[in-house]
């Protein structure tokens, strides 16, 4: 067997969402709604060789992404790029983009917060740091980390 | 500047606009000791909707409007109104916005006094909002300092007692951060002040565990109350509450000038017969809520510019 092993396979439709800092896949799955069988096939890979250095790869056949999904990934893999693919060909790639507001996707992570009553308003968070994702409350002020993110993701 | 302005965090105010407030606050304190009258807020009703008790912060603000000239409406029970049928927050700031011109605000969950300033058309002031923000004890605890000392930079400043639930100290320390004081924070390992607020912080302040290591050079000394019922035992309370009060002894190592300050209520955290000693400046820091709250009041309803 030679050093050259197809790893993951190619998809016919749907996305590749690549680049994930090592370690996130299960959480960018996650916050996709992706926990059980979603009837198409999903494809990850974690820890995989890249330019530079090491990645984590999700595919998903049949799946595309809405803005509110892809501003969800940013948060917590923003350095990873979307591909769309139809017929085995990556019709376009983009990089997701960490938006400077938050708002109505993450609720607020303090339970003592006014965002977490039943008051007619959205959660709303401002990006406070994009290389490590930091978000903070507009209301109550607590800052949340990817970790954080995940686990209140809307 | 300041007309129609919320002011919901410290956060919201440039240094340049904490002076103006101090400037007119000093214009105010005859008037807030009855010295001299002024109608300034003749016609204008400030709505004070206090969710959770308070005495000093409540009362301060309804003597600000009193001596302004100005009427107060408002409640310090809400089981008394229809917020206990389970009206939303939103719902009863519009309803008290439609009959007043400004609103203060005091109430259990952070974030509370933003979510009124979004609904209000009018201003709103945050009275405090759970373990959130209290800016308007921020500014006359700062106002305090700088009547005393003409200014708060350079100043050492050591923050004491509860540093993890107290919720002035938060906001205190952020603020003095940024006016370039050195800030030392004392408190007990268990009640130390929370990470995220000393990251907030423009430069690190100094850790102490024990009053002996800034006793001698302090020139503030911020004493807050430690709760009994932040401790399980209470002889383990008895023994950290007793190591960080104030008694006549201390003050005796004080440096000449110093001042002992305490945002009140006090239980026996500052020993009765430091009162009497050129250092006290509690009852003192407690008179400034009047003019500091009348000087906001008359600047965010614009009737002094």
């Amino acid at each position: 067997m030679t050093d050259q092993v197809l790893k993951v396979q190619k998809i016919r439709n749907g996305i590749v969402i690549d680049h994930i800092p090592c370690g996130m896949a299960l959480k960018v799955l996650k916050i996709l709604g992706i926990e059980g069988d979603i009837g198409s096939t999903v494809t990850l890979a974690m820890h995989v060789k890249s330019k530079n250095g090491w990645k984590d790869v999700v595919k998903i056949e049949d799946r595309y992404l809405d803005e509110r999904e892809l501003d969800k990934i940013s948060l917590i893999a923003p350095t990873a790029t979307v591909n769309i693919v139809k017929d085995y060909k990556v019709v376009t790639k983009h990089r997701v983009k960490v938006p400077d507001v938050v708002k109505g996707i993450v609720k607020c992570m303090n339970p003592r917060c006014i965002t977490n009553q039943n008051e007619p308003i959205e959660p709303e968070f401002k990006v406070v740091s994009k290389d490590k994702i930091i978000i903070k409350c507009r209301y109550c002020g607590r800052e949340m980390d990817s970790e954080d993110i995940v686990e209140n993701i809307l | 500047m300041f007309k129609g302005k919320d002011i919901v965090s410290i956060r919201d105010l440039r240094e340049e606009e904490m002076e103006k407030i101090f400037e007119i606050a000093r214009d105010m304190i005859p008037i807030a000791k009855g010295e001299k009258r002024e109608e300034y807020l003749r016609g204008y009703v400030l709505a004070n909707l206090f969710f959770e008790p308070s005495t000093r912060t409540r009362m301060s603000f309804e003597a600000a409007m009193d001596r302004l000239g100005g009427k107060v409406l408002g409640f310090s029970n809400p089981s008394a109104t229809s917020i206990s049928k389970g009206e939303t927050l939103a719902d009863t700031i519009r309803m008290f916005d439609a009959y007043s011109d400004v609103i203060v605000i005091r109430h259990p969950l952070e974030g509370a006094a933003r979510l009124a300033a979004d609904f209000a058309e009018h201003p709103v002031i945050n009275a405090g909002d759970g373990a959130g923000q209290h800016p308007t004890q921020t500014l006359l605890d700062i106002f305090t300092i700088v009547q005393e000392f003409g200014h708060v930079d350079g100043l050492k400043i050591t923050l004491m007692g509860d540093l993890r639930y107290g919720r002035t100290v938060h906001s205190l320390a952020i603020a003095l951060s940024y006016l370039d004081a050195e800030v030392h924070l004392l408190s007990p390992r268990t009640l130390k002040m929370p990470k995220h607020i000393i990251r907030e912080m423009k430069k690190e302040p100094e850790i102490h565990e024990r009053l002996e290591d800034v006793l001698e050079d302090s020139d503030v000394f911020y004493v807050t109350r430690i709760q009994k019922e932040r401790f399980p035992d209470p002889t383990e309370y008895m023994k950290v509450a007793g190591s960080y009060s104030i008694t006549k002894e201390h003050v005796k190592k004080m440096k000449d000038r110093a001042i002992i300050m305490h945002p009140l209520p006090r239980v026996n955290e500052i020993e009765p017969e430091v009162d009497y000693t050129p250092h006290a400046r509690y009852f003192k820091q407690a008179f400034y809520g009047v003019p500091i709250r009348m000087a906001i009041l008359a600047l965010v309803l614009g009737v002094i510019e």
